[in-house]
Protein backbone atom coordinates (compact mmCIF):
# COMPACT_ATOMS: atom_id res chain seq x y z
CA UNK A 1 0.00 0.00 0.00
CA UNK A 2 2.94 2.31 -0.56
CA UNK A 3 5.31 3.71 1.95
CA UNK A 4 3.80 5.00 5.13
CA UNK A 5 6.15 6.70 7.44
CA UNK A 6 6.30 7.26 10.30
CA UNK A 7 2.88 6.56 11.84
CA UNK A 8 2.29 8.57 14.96
CA UNK A 9 -0.49 7.50 17.31
CA UNK A 10 -2.85 10.43 17.39
CA UNK A 11 -5.74 8.97 19.30
CA UNK A 12 -6.46 5.67 20.87
CA UNK A 13 -10.19 5.45 20.59
CA UNK A 14 -12.35 2.68 21.86
CA UNK A 15 -13.01 1.30 18.44
CA UNK A 16 -9.97 2.20 16.45
CA UNK A 17 -6.57 3.77 16.66
CA UNK A 18 -5.91 6.87 14.61
CA UNK A 19 -2.39 7.40 13.35
CA UNK A 20 -1.07 10.49 11.71
CA UNK A 21 1.19 9.48 8.85
CA UNK A 22 2.85 10.68 5.73
CA UNK A 23 1.70 8.90 2.58
CA UNK A 24 2.99 9.86 -0.85
CA UNK A 25 3.85 13.26 0.49
CA UNK A 26 0.44 13.81 2.01
CA UNK A 27 -0.55 14.10 5.60
CA UNK A 28 -3.00 11.27 6.17
CA UNK A 29 -4.92 9.63 8.93
CA UNK A 30 -4.60 5.90 9.21
CA UNK A 31 -7.61 4.47 10.95
CA UNK A 32 -6.94 0.99 12.16
CA UNK A 33 -9.57 -1.11 13.86
CA UNK A 34 -7.60 -3.32 16.18
CA UNK A 35 -8.84 -6.72 17.31
CA UNK A 36 -10.84 -6.52 20.51
CA UNK A 37 -9.73 -9.14 22.98
CA UNK A 38 -13.07 -9.16 24.80
CA UNK A 39 -15.08 -10.19 21.74
CA UNK A 40 -14.99 -13.66 20.24
CA UNK A 41 -12.60 -13.47 17.29
CA UNK A 42 -15.33 -14.63 14.92
CA UNK A 43 -17.65 -11.80 15.90
CA UNK A 44 -14.79 -9.36 16.17
CA UNK A 45 -13.57 -9.96 12.62
CA UNK A 46 -17.09 -9.66 11.28
CA UNK A 47 -17.73 -6.34 13.02
CA UNK A 48 -14.37 -4.88 12.07
CA UNK A 49 -14.48 -5.81 8.41
CA UNK A 50 -18.11 -4.70 8.12
CA UNK A 51 -17.29 -1.28 9.54
CA UNK A 52 -14.09 -0.96 7.50
CA UNK A 53 -16.00 -1.52 4.27
CA UNK A 54 -19.05 0.54 5.12
CA UNK A 55 -17.40 3.56 6.62
CA UNK A 56 -15.60 4.68 3.42
CA UNK A 57 -18.77 4.08 1.41
CA UNK A 58 -20.76 6.32 3.69
CA UNK A 59 -18.02 8.95 3.82
CA UNK A 60 -18.12 9.05 0.05
CA UNK A 61 -21.91 9.25 -0.08
CA UNK A 62 -21.92 12.02 2.51
CA UNK A 63 -19.58 14.07 0.35
CA UNK A 64 -21.97 13.66 -2.56
CA UNK A 65 -24.76 14.89 -0.30
CA UNK A 66 -22.78 18.06 0.28
CA UNK A 67 -21.35 17.27 3.68
CA UNK A 68 -17.59 17.82 4.01
CA UNK A 69 -15.83 14.57 4.88
CA UNK A 70 -12.22 13.43 4.55
CA UNK A 71 -11.19 12.01 1.19
CA UNK A 72 -10.60 8.28 1.28
CA UNK A 73 -7.28 7.21 -0.20
CA UNK A 74 -7.13 3.52 0.55
CA UNK A 75 -9.14 0.75 2.16
CA UNK A 76 -7.35 -2.33 3.40
CA UNK A 77 -10.04 -4.73 4.61
CA UNK A 78 -7.62 -7.48 5.55
CA UNK A 79 -5.95 -5.21 8.09
CA UNK A 80 -9.14 -3.27 8.90
CA UNK A 81 -7.39 -0.09 7.92
CA UNK A 82 -8.58 3.03 6.14
CA UNK A 83 -6.23 5.71 4.91
CA UNK A 84 -7.85 9.09 4.53
CA UNK A 85 -7.20 12.80 4.34
CA UNK A 86 -6.09 14.50 7.54
CA UNK A 87 -8.41 17.35 8.41
CA UNK A 88 -6.48 20.09 10.10
CA UNK A 89 -8.74 21.99 12.46
CA UNK A 90 -10.51 22.02 15.75
CA UNK A 91 -13.00 19.56 17.18
CA UNK A 92 -16.41 21.05 17.85
CA UNK A 93 -16.23 19.44 21.27
CA UNK A 94 -13.59 22.05 22.19
CA UNK A 95 -14.81 24.83 19.98
CA UNK A 96 -18.32 24.94 21.44
CA UNK A 97 -16.90 25.63 24.88
CA UNK A 98 -14.52 28.32 23.67
CA UNK A 99 -16.49 30.57 21.37
CA UNK A 100 -19.08 33.25 22.10
CA UNK A 101 -22.71 32.32 22.48
CA UNK A 102 -23.56 33.78 19.10
CA UNK A 103 -20.86 31.77 17.35
CA UNK A 104 -21.81 28.67 19.28
CA UNK A 105 -25.40 28.82 18.15
CA UNK A 106 -24.29 29.55 14.60
CA UNK A 107 -22.07 26.48 14.65
CA UNK A 108 -24.95 24.38 15.92
CA UNK A 109 -27.16 25.68 13.17
CA UNK A 110 -24.56 24.69 10.60
CA UNK A 111 -24.29 21.25 12.17
CA UNK A 112 -28.06 20.93 11.91
CA UNK A 113 -27.95 21.82 8.24
CA UNK A 114 -25.30 19.17 7.61
CA UNK A 115 -27.27 16.50 9.47
CA UNK A 116 -30.28 17.54 7.40
CA UNK A 117 -28.29 17.04 4.20
CA UNK A 118 -27.21 13.58 5.33
CA UNK A 119 -30.73 12.56 6.20
CA UNK A 120 -32.12 13.98 3.01
CA UNK A 121 -29.85 11.60 1.14
CA UNK A 122 -30.68 8.64 3.32
CA UNK A 123 -27.48 8.64 5.32
CA UNK A 124 -27.52 8.14 9.05
CA UNK A 125 -24.25 8.96 10.79
CA UNK A 126 -24.81 6.71 13.79
CA UNK A 127 -22.54 8.52 16.20
CA UNK A 128 -23.26 12.23 16.08
CA UNK A 129 -21.09 13.67 18.82
CA UNK A 130 -19.18 16.92 18.81
CA UNK A 131 -15.90 14.99 18.83
CA UNK A 132 -16.80 13.67 15.39
CA UNK A 133 -17.07 17.16 13.93
CA UNK A 134 -14.05 19.22 12.97
CA UNK A 135 -13.96 22.80 11.81
CA UNK A 136 -11.13 23.22 9.33
CA UNK A 137 -9.10 26.39 8.97
CA UNK A 138 -11.35 27.66 6.16
CA UNK A 139 -14.40 27.39 8.43
CA UNK A 140 -15.96 24.29 6.89
CA UNK A 141 -17.33 21.72 9.29
CA UNK A 142 -16.21 18.17 8.49
CA UNK A 143 -18.03 15.09 9.73
CA UNK A 144 -15.80 12.13 10.53
CA UNK A 145 -16.20 8.61 11.88
CA UNK A 146 -19.06 7.01 10.02
CA UNK A 147 -18.24 3.59 11.46
CA UNK A 148 -21.68 3.16 13.01
CA UNK A 149 -23.56 4.74 10.15
CA UNK A 150 -25.99 3.22 7.71
CA UNK A 151 -27.91 3.95 4.52
CA UNK A 152 -31.54 4.29 5.39
CA UNK A 153 -34.47 6.66 5.20
CA UNK A 154 -36.35 4.96 7.99
CA UNK A 155 -37.88 7.46 10.37
CA UNK A 156 -36.74 5.45 13.36
CA UNK A 157 -33.09 5.65 12.28
CA UNK A 158 -33.29 9.39 11.58
CA UNK A 159 -34.90 9.96 14.95
CA UNK A 160 -32.29 7.93 16.82
CA UNK A 161 -29.53 9.81 14.98
CA UNK A 162 -30.79 13.20 16.18
CA UNK A 163 -31.63 11.82 19.60
CA UNK A 164 -27.98 10.79 19.90
CA UNK A 165 -26.88 14.30 18.95
CA UNK A 166 -29.07 15.65 21.73
CA UNK A 167 -27.70 13.14 24.21
CA UNK A 168 -24.13 13.95 23.21
CA UNK A 169 -24.79 17.65 23.80
CA UNK A 170 -26.34 16.88 27.17
CA UNK A 171 -23.45 14.76 28.36
CA UNK A 172 -20.54 16.90 27.13
CA UNK A 173 -22.02 20.40 26.84
CA UNK A 174 -24.73 20.23 29.51
CA UNK A 175 -24.41 23.93 30.32
CA UNK A 176 -25.89 24.99 27.01
CA UNK A 177 -27.19 21.74 25.59
CA UNK A 178 -30.73 22.94 25.19
CA UNK A 179 -30.16 26.04 23.11
CA UNK A 180 -27.52 24.18 21.11
CA UNK A 181 -29.92 21.42 20.19
CA UNK A 182 -32.62 23.92 19.39
CA UNK A 183 -30.29 25.51 16.85
CA UNK A 184 -29.34 22.14 15.44
CA UNK A 185 -33.04 21.55 14.82
CA UNK A 186 -33.41 24.96 13.21
CA UNK A 187 -30.60 24.21 10.79
CA UNK A 188 -32.02 20.76 10.18
CA UNK A 189 -35.45 22.21 9.43
CA UNK A 190 -34.02 24.60 6.86
CA UNK A 191 -32.82 21.69 4.73
CA UNK A 192 -35.67 19.21 4.92
CA UNK A 193 -39.32 19.69 4.09
CA UNK A 194 -41.65 20.60 6.92
CA UNK A 195 -43.50 17.28 6.86
CA UNK A 196 -40.36 15.19 7.29
CA UNK A 197 -39.08 17.49 10.03
CA UNK A 198 -42.32 17.15 11.94
CA UNK A 199 -42.27 13.37 11.60
CA UNK A 200 -38.67 13.18 12.77
CA UNK A 201 -39.33 15.46 15.75
CA UNK A 202 -42.36 13.39 16.72
CA UNK A 203 -40.20 10.31 16.40
CA UNK A 204 -37.55 11.78 18.71
CA UNK A 205 -40.20 12.40 21.35
CA UNK A 206 -41.45 8.87 20.92
CA UNK A 207 -37.91 7.48 21.30
CA UNK A 208 -37.39 9.53 24.42
CA UNK A 209 -40.63 8.35 25.94
CA UNK A 210 -39.61 4.81 25.15
CA UNK A 211 -36.41 5.38 27.11
CA UNK A 212 -36.43 4.25 30.66
CA UNK A 213 -37.53 6.58 33.42
CA UNK A 214 -38.10 9.62 31.30
CA UNK A 215 -39.79 12.33 33.31
CA UNK A 216 -42.04 13.16 30.38
CA UNK A 217 -43.79 9.81 30.67
CA UNK A 218 -45.20 10.79 34.05
CA UNK A 219 -48.03 12.72 32.50
CA UNK B 1 -22.32 -8.89 69.45
CA UNK B 2 -21.25 -5.52 70.76
CA UNK B 3 -23.54 -2.59 71.17
CA UNK B 4 -22.37 0.34 69.13
CA UNK B 5 -21.94 3.78 70.53
CA UNK B 6 -24.89 5.81 69.31
CA UNK B 7 -22.72 8.86 68.60
CA UNK B 8 -21.06 7.05 65.72
CA UNK B 9 -24.20 7.46 63.62
CA UNK B 10 -26.08 4.76 61.76
CA UNK B 11 -28.37 4.87 58.76
CA UNK B 12 -30.97 2.24 57.96
CA UNK B 13 -31.74 1.84 54.29
CA UNK B 14 -34.82 0.27 52.71
CA UNK B 15 -34.73 -1.04 49.17
CA UNK B 16 -37.94 -2.05 47.41
CA UNK B 17 -37.73 -0.89 43.78
CA UNK B 18 -38.60 -4.24 42.22
CA UNK B 19 -38.68 -7.88 43.31
CA UNK B 20 -36.39 -7.58 46.34
CA UNK B 21 -37.25 -6.17 49.73
CA UNK B 22 -34.09 -5.44 51.61
CA UNK B 23 -32.92 -3.63 54.72
CA UNK B 24 -29.34 -2.56 55.24
CA UNK B 25 -27.63 -0.70 58.05
CA UNK B 26 -24.49 1.38 57.49
CA UNK B 27 -22.41 3.45 59.89
CA UNK B 28 -21.34 6.95 58.97
CA UNK B 29 -17.83 5.53 58.50
CA UNK B 30 -18.95 3.20 55.78
CA UNK B 31 -19.15 0.01 57.75
CA UNK B 32 -22.01 -2.23 56.63
CA UNK B 33 -23.55 -3.77 59.76
CA UNK B 34 -26.38 -5.62 58.08
CA UNK B 35 -27.75 -6.34 54.64
CA UNK B 36 -30.80 -8.61 54.69
CA UNK B 37 -32.45 -9.37 51.36
CA UNK B 38 -35.80 -11.05 50.89
CA UNK B 39 -36.37 -11.93 47.25
CA UNK B 40 -39.80 -12.33 45.73
CA UNK B 41 -39.86 -15.07 43.16
CA UNK B 42 -42.93 -15.23 40.97
CA UNK B 43 -44.26 -18.78 40.54
CA UNK B 44 -44.20 -18.07 36.83
CA UNK B 45 -43.84 -15.21 34.40
CA UNK B 46 -42.18 -11.91 35.24
CA UNK B 47 -42.58 -9.66 38.25
CA UNK B 48 -46.17 -8.69 38.93
CA UNK B 49 -45.83 -5.33 40.69
CA UNK B 50 -48.81 -5.87 42.99
CA UNK B 51 -47.73 -9.37 43.97
CA UNK B 52 -44.18 -8.18 44.61
CA UNK B 53 -45.51 -5.31 46.74
CA UNK B 54 -47.59 -7.78 48.73
CA UNK B 55 -44.45 -9.82 49.34
CA UNK B 56 -42.66 -6.67 50.56
CA UNK B 57 -45.47 -5.73 52.94
CA UNK B 58 -45.65 -9.24 54.34
CA UNK B 59 -41.92 -9.54 54.88
CA UNK B 60 -41.02 -6.01 55.96
CA UNK B 61 -41.17 -6.49 59.72
CA UNK B 62 -39.30 -9.80 59.59
CA UNK B 63 -36.51 -8.33 57.45
CA UNK B 64 -36.25 -5.24 59.67
CA UNK B 65 -36.04 -7.36 62.78
CA UNK B 66 -33.36 -9.55 61.25
CA UNK B 67 -31.33 -6.50 60.20
CA UNK B 68 -31.38 -5.04 63.73
CA UNK B 69 -30.36 -8.39 65.14
CA UNK B 70 -27.52 -8.81 62.64
CA UNK B 71 -26.26 -5.27 63.25
CA UNK B 72 -26.55 -5.59 67.00
CA UNK B 73 -28.26 -2.25 67.38
CA UNK B 74 -31.64 -1.01 68.58
CA UNK B 75 -33.96 1.19 66.50
CA UNK B 76 -33.20 4.15 68.77
CA UNK B 77 -29.52 3.95 67.77
CA UNK B 78 -30.43 5.08 64.27
CA UNK B 79 -29.72 8.65 63.23
CA UNK B 80 -31.42 8.64 59.84
CA UNK B 81 -33.66 6.46 57.64
CA UNK B 82 -33.03 6.15 53.89
CA UNK B 83 -35.25 4.53 51.29
CA UNK B 84 -35.12 3.99 47.56
CA UNK B 85 -37.41 6.68 46.20
CA UNK B 86 -37.07 5.56 42.57
CA UNK B 87 -36.79 4.60 39.81
CA UNK B 88 -38.79 1.41 40.00
CA UNK B 89 -42.20 -0.21 40.17
CA UNK B 90 -44.85 1.97 41.82
CA UNK B 91 -46.52 -0.46 44.22
CA UNK B 92 -43.13 -1.83 45.33
CA UNK B 93 -41.60 1.60 45.85
CA UNK B 94 -44.62 2.82 47.79
CA UNK B 95 -44.46 -0.14 50.17
CA UNK B 96 -40.83 0.60 51.04
CA UNK B 97 -41.52 4.32 51.31
CA UNK B 98 -44.39 3.70 53.71
CA UNK B 99 -42.21 1.59 55.99
CA UNK B 100 -39.50 4.25 55.88
CA UNK B 101 -41.87 7.12 56.71
CA UNK B 102 -43.41 5.16 59.58
CA UNK B 103 -40.01 4.35 61.06
CA UNK B 104 -38.68 7.87 60.67
CA UNK B 105 -41.68 9.52 62.28
CA UNK B 106 -41.82 6.96 65.08
CA UNK B 107 -38.14 7.46 65.88
CA UNK B 108 -38.22 11.18 65.23
CA UNK B 109 -35.28 11.07 62.80
CA UNK B 110 -34.77 12.52 59.34
CA UNK B 111 -35.72 10.78 56.14
CA UNK B 112 -33.60 10.61 52.98
CA UNK B 113 -35.00 9.54 49.61
CA UNK B 114 -32.23 7.87 47.64
CA UNK B 115 -31.94 7.34 43.89
CA UNK B 116 -31.55 3.62 43.31
CA UNK B 117 -28.94 4.03 40.55
CA UNK B 118 -26.85 6.45 42.61
CA UNK B 119 -26.89 3.88 45.43
CA UNK B 120 -25.58 1.13 43.13
CA UNK B 121 -22.65 3.33 42.11
CA UNK B 122 -21.89 4.49 45.65
CA UNK B 123 -21.80 1.03 47.22
CA UNK B 124 -19.55 -0.10 44.36
CA UNK B 125 -17.18 2.76 45.06
CA UNK B 126 -17.23 2.06 48.81
CA UNK B 127 -16.51 -1.64 48.43
CA UNK B 128 -13.64 -1.01 46.01
CA UNK B 129 -12.21 2.13 47.51
CA UNK B 130 -12.80 3.62 44.07
CA UNK B 131 -12.89 7.36 43.53
CA UNK B 132 -14.18 8.16 40.11
CA UNK B 133 -15.14 5.16 38.00
CA UNK B 134 -16.91 4.69 34.71
CA UNK B 135 -19.80 2.49 35.85
CA UNK B 136 -21.49 -0.24 33.85
CA UNK B 137 -24.73 -0.96 35.68
CA UNK B 138 -26.55 -3.96 34.26
CA UNK B 139 -29.56 -5.56 35.86
CA UNK B 140 -33.06 -6.76 35.13
CA UNK B 141 -34.39 -3.22 35.08
CA UNK B 142 -31.42 -1.07 34.13
CA UNK B 143 -28.62 -1.00 31.58
CA UNK B 144 -26.48 2.10 31.60
CA UNK B 145 -22.96 3.42 31.40
CA UNK B 146 -22.48 6.38 33.72
CA UNK B 147 -19.69 8.58 35.00
CA UNK B 148 -19.43 11.62 37.23
CA UNK B 149 -19.09 15.06 35.67
CA UNK B 150 -19.84 18.48 37.14
CA UNK B 151 -21.93 17.65 40.16
CA UNK B 152 -23.86 14.70 38.83
CA UNK B 153 -23.55 11.20 37.46
CA UNK B 154 -24.08 11.52 33.73
CA UNK B 155 -25.52 8.75 31.62
CA UNK B 156 -23.16 8.19 28.70
CA UNK B 157 -25.06 5.36 27.16
CA UNK B 158 -28.09 3.28 27.99
CA UNK B 159 -30.57 0.89 26.53
CA UNK B 160 -33.11 2.34 24.17
CA UNK B 161 -35.64 -0.34 25.10
CA UNK B 162 -35.35 -3.30 27.48
CA UNK B 163 -32.61 -3.96 30.03
CA UNK B 164 -29.92 -6.57 29.42
CA UNK B 165 -31.02 -8.66 32.42
CA UNK B 166 -34.59 -8.50 31.21
CA UNK B 167 -33.48 -9.77 27.80
CA UNK B 168 -31.75 -12.79 29.38
CA UNK B 169 -34.68 -13.48 31.74
CA UNK B 170 -37.34 -13.42 29.05
CA UNK B 171 -35.24 -15.62 26.79
CA UNK B 172 -34.76 -18.12 29.63
CA UNK B 173 -38.49 -18.18 30.36
CA UNK B 174 -39.28 -18.69 26.68
CA UNK B 175 -36.85 -21.60 26.67
CA UNK B 176 -38.85 -23.17 29.48
CA UNK B 177 -36.10 -22.79 32.08
CA UNK B 178 -37.01 -22.44 35.75
CA UNK B 179 -35.25 -20.24 38.24
CA UNK B 180 -34.72 -21.31 41.81
CA UNK B 181 -33.81 -19.37 44.94
CA UNK B 182 -30.08 -18.76 44.68
CA UNK B 183 -30.08 -19.60 40.97
CA UNK B 184 -31.71 -16.83 38.98
CA UNK B 185 -32.24 -17.04 35.22
CA UNK B 186 -28.98 -15.21 34.54
CA UNK B 187 -26.99 -17.90 36.33
CA UNK B 188 -28.79 -20.67 34.44
CA UNK B 189 -28.14 -19.01 31.08
CA UNK B 190 -24.50 -18.50 32.05
CA UNK B 191 -24.12 -22.18 32.90
CA UNK B 192 -25.67 -23.29 29.62
CA UNK B 193 -23.59 -20.77 27.67
CA UNK B 194 -20.43 -22.31 29.06
CA UNK B 195 -21.20 -25.44 27.04
CA UNK B 196 -22.05 -23.53 23.89
CA UNK B 197 -19.57 -23.85 21.02
CA UNK B 198 -21.20 -22.40 17.97
CA UNK B 199 -21.65 -18.68 17.48
CA UNK B 200 -25.01 -18.02 15.84
CA UNK B 201 -25.21 -14.59 14.16
CA UNK B 202 -27.64 -12.36 16.07
CA UNK B 203 -28.42 -8.63 15.72
CA UNK B 204 -25.70 -6.51 17.28
CA UNK B 205 -27.25 -3.10 17.91
CA UNK B 206 -25.12 -0.22 19.11
CA UNK B 207 -26.41 3.21 18.17
CA UNK B 208 -23.86 5.79 19.14
CA UNK B 209 -23.51 5.22 22.86
CA UNK B 210 -26.91 3.60 23.23
CA UNK B 211 -27.92 0.00 22.81
CA UNK B 212 -31.02 -1.93 21.89
CA UNK B 213 -31.79 -5.44 23.11
CA UNK B 214 -35.33 -5.97 21.91
CA UNK B 215 -34.36 -7.03 18.39
CA UNK B 216 -31.73 -9.34 19.80
CA UNK B 217 -34.32 -10.91 22.11
CA UNK B 218 -36.87 -11.40 19.32
CA UNK B 219 -34.27 -12.92 17.01
CA UNK B 220 -33.07 -15.27 19.75
CA UNK B 221 -36.60 -16.40 20.56
CA UNK B 222 -37.34 -16.97 16.86
CA UNK B 223 -34.21 -19.12 16.56
CA UNK B 224 -35.25 -21.00 19.67
CA UNK B 225 -38.70 -21.70 18.30
CA UNK B 226 -37.27 -23.10 15.09
CA UNK B 227 -36.06 -25.88 17.34
CA UNK B 228 -33.04 -26.98 15.32
CA UNK B 229 -30.41 -25.20 17.37
CA UNK B 230 -28.86 -26.29 20.63
CA UNK B 231 -30.00 -24.25 23.61
CA UNK B 232 -26.40 -24.10 24.81
CA UNK B 233 -25.30 -22.51 21.53
CA UNK B 234 -28.14 -20.00 21.68
CA UNK B 235 -27.36 -19.00 25.26
CA UNK B 236 -23.72 -18.67 24.30
CA UNK B 237 -24.49 -16.53 21.25
CA UNK B 238 -27.01 -14.38 23.08
CA UNK B 239 -24.57 -13.70 25.91
CA UNK B 240 -21.63 -13.02 23.63
CA UNK B 241 -23.64 -10.61 21.48
CA UNK B 242 -25.34 -8.74 24.32
CA UNK B 243 -22.19 -8.49 26.42
CA UNK B 244 -20.07 -7.34 23.47
CA UNK B 245 -22.54 -4.51 22.99
CA UNK B 246 -22.42 -3.22 26.57
CA UNK B 247 -18.67 -3.65 26.74
CA UNK B 248 -18.16 -1.74 23.49
CA UNK B 249 -20.15 1.19 24.91
CA UNK B 250 -18.31 1.00 28.22
CA UNK B 251 -14.99 1.08 26.43
CA UNK B 252 -16.05 4.12 24.47
CA UNK B 253 -17.06 5.93 27.65
CA UNK B 254 -13.73 4.97 29.15
CA UNK B 255 -11.80 6.24 26.14
CA UNK B 256 -13.88 9.42 26.10
CA UNK B 257 -13.65 10.28 29.81
CA UNK B 258 -10.14 8.88 30.33
CA UNK B 259 -11.09 7.78 33.82
CA UNK B 260 -8.90 5.30 35.60
CA UNK B 261 -11.46 2.94 37.12
CA UNK B 262 -14.23 0.78 35.69
CA UNK B 263 -16.98 -0.44 37.97
CA UNK B 264 -19.23 -3.33 36.98
CA UNK B 265 -22.38 -3.65 39.06
CA UNK B 266 -26.02 -4.75 39.04
CA UNK B 267 -27.41 -8.27 39.04
CA UNK B 268 -25.79 -9.20 35.72
CA UNK B 269 -22.37 -8.26 37.18
CA UNK B 270 -22.29 -11.73 38.74
CA UNK B 271 -21.69 -13.20 35.27
CA UNK B 272 -18.08 -14.39 34.98
CA UNK B 273 -17.91 -13.95 31.24
CA UNK B 274 -19.05 -10.35 31.48
CA UNK B 275 -16.53 -9.72 34.26
CA UNK B 276 -13.78 -11.14 32.08
CA UNK B 277 -14.77 -8.88 29.18
CA UNK B 278 -14.94 -5.72 31.25
CA UNK B 279 -11.64 -6.57 32.92
CA UNK B 280 -10.10 -6.88 29.48
CA UNK B 281 -11.06 -3.34 28.42
CA UNK B 282 -10.01 -1.96 31.80
CA UNK B 283 -6.56 -3.40 31.30
CA UNK B 284 -6.34 -2.07 27.79
CA UNK B 285 -7.02 1.47 29.00
CA UNK B 286 -4.83 1.21 32.11
CA UNK B 287 -7.86 1.42 34.33
CA UNK B 288 -8.57 -0.56 37.46
CA UNK B 289 -11.33 -3.14 37.18
CA UNK B 290 -13.78 -3.06 40.08
CA UNK B 291 -16.78 -5.17 40.77
CA UNK B 292 -18.83 -5.98 43.84
CA UNK B 293 -19.74 -9.17 45.68
CA UNK B 294 -23.16 -10.40 44.68
CA UNK B 295 -24.97 -9.24 47.83
CA UNK B 296 -23.96 -5.65 47.04
CA UNK B 297 -24.37 -5.94 43.26
CA UNK B 298 -28.01 -6.99 43.30
CA UNK B 299 -30.69 -4.69 44.72
CA UNK B 300 -29.86 -4.37 48.41
CA UNK B 301 -30.63 -2.23 51.44
CA UNK B 302 -26.99 -1.65 52.35
CA UNK B 303 -26.44 0.49 49.25
CA UNK B 304 -29.48 2.59 50.13
CA UNK B 305 -28.20 2.98 53.69
CA UNK B 306 -24.75 4.04 52.47
CA UNK B 307 -26.11 6.49 49.88
CA UNK B 308 -28.34 7.78 52.69
CA UNK B 309 -25.27 8.38 54.86
CA UNK B 310 -23.56 10.32 52.06
CA UNK B 311 -26.61 12.46 51.43
CA UNK B 312 -27.42 13.06 55.10
CA UNK B 313 -23.86 14.01 56.06
CA UNK B 314 -23.89 16.51 53.18
CA UNK B 315 -27.09 18.14 54.31
CA UNK B 316 -29.49 16.39 51.95
CA UNK B 317 -32.73 15.21 53.57
CA UNK B 318 -36.26 14.59 52.32
CA UNK B 319 -39.20 16.13 54.19
CA UNK B 320 -42.10 13.69 54.58
CA UNK B 321 -44.35 15.75 52.31
CA UNK B 322 -41.77 15.49 49.53
CA UNK B 323 -41.17 11.80 50.01
CA UNK B 324 -43.52 10.59 47.28
CA UNK B 325 -41.94 7.95 45.09
CA UNK B 326 -40.49 8.81 41.68
CA UNK B 327 -41.06 5.96 39.26
CA UNK B 328 -38.91 7.43 36.49
CA UNK B 329 -36.28 9.29 38.42
CA UNK B 330 -33.28 9.58 36.13
CA UNK B 331 -29.75 9.28 37.42
CA UNK B 332 -28.64 12.64 36.04
CA UNK B 333 -31.44 14.48 37.81
CA UNK B 334 -29.70 13.89 41.15
CA UNK B 335 -27.10 16.26 42.52
CA UNK B 336 -24.36 14.44 44.38
CA UNK B 337 -22.62 17.10 46.50
CA UNK B 338 -20.46 14.47 48.21
CA UNK B 339 -18.51 13.78 45.01
CA UNK B 340 -15.82 16.28 44.17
Amino acid sequence: MGEISPPLLMKKGAEACLYLAEWHGRKVVMKKRLPKGYRLSEMDEQIRSYRTIHEPQLIHEAKRAGVPTPTIFLVDVKNSTIIMEFIEGKQLKRLLNEVSEKDRLHLCRQVGELIGKLHKHGIVHGDLTTSNMIQSSDGKIFFVDFGLGEKTKELEALGVDLHLMKRALQSTHFKFAEECFQNVIEGYSSVLDAGTVKNVLDKIREIERRGRYIAERRS
Amino acid sequence: MTRRKPMEGCCLGIESTADDFSVGIATFNGEILANIISAYMPPEGGIHPREAARHHAENASKVLEEAFKKAGIKPKDLSVIAFSQGPGLGPCLRTGATVARALASYLGVQLVGVNHCVAHIEIGKLKNDAEDPVTLYVSGGNTMVAAFDAGRYRVFGETLDIALGNCLDVFAREAGLRQKPGEPFGAIVEKLARNGRRLIPLPYTVKGMDMSFSGLLTASINMLKKGDLKLEDLCYSLQETAFSMVVEVTERALAHTEKKEVLLTGGVAANRRLQEMVRSIAEEHDARFCTVPKEFAVDNGAMIAWAGVLAFTHGVTTPIDESFVKLRWRLEEVEVPWVK
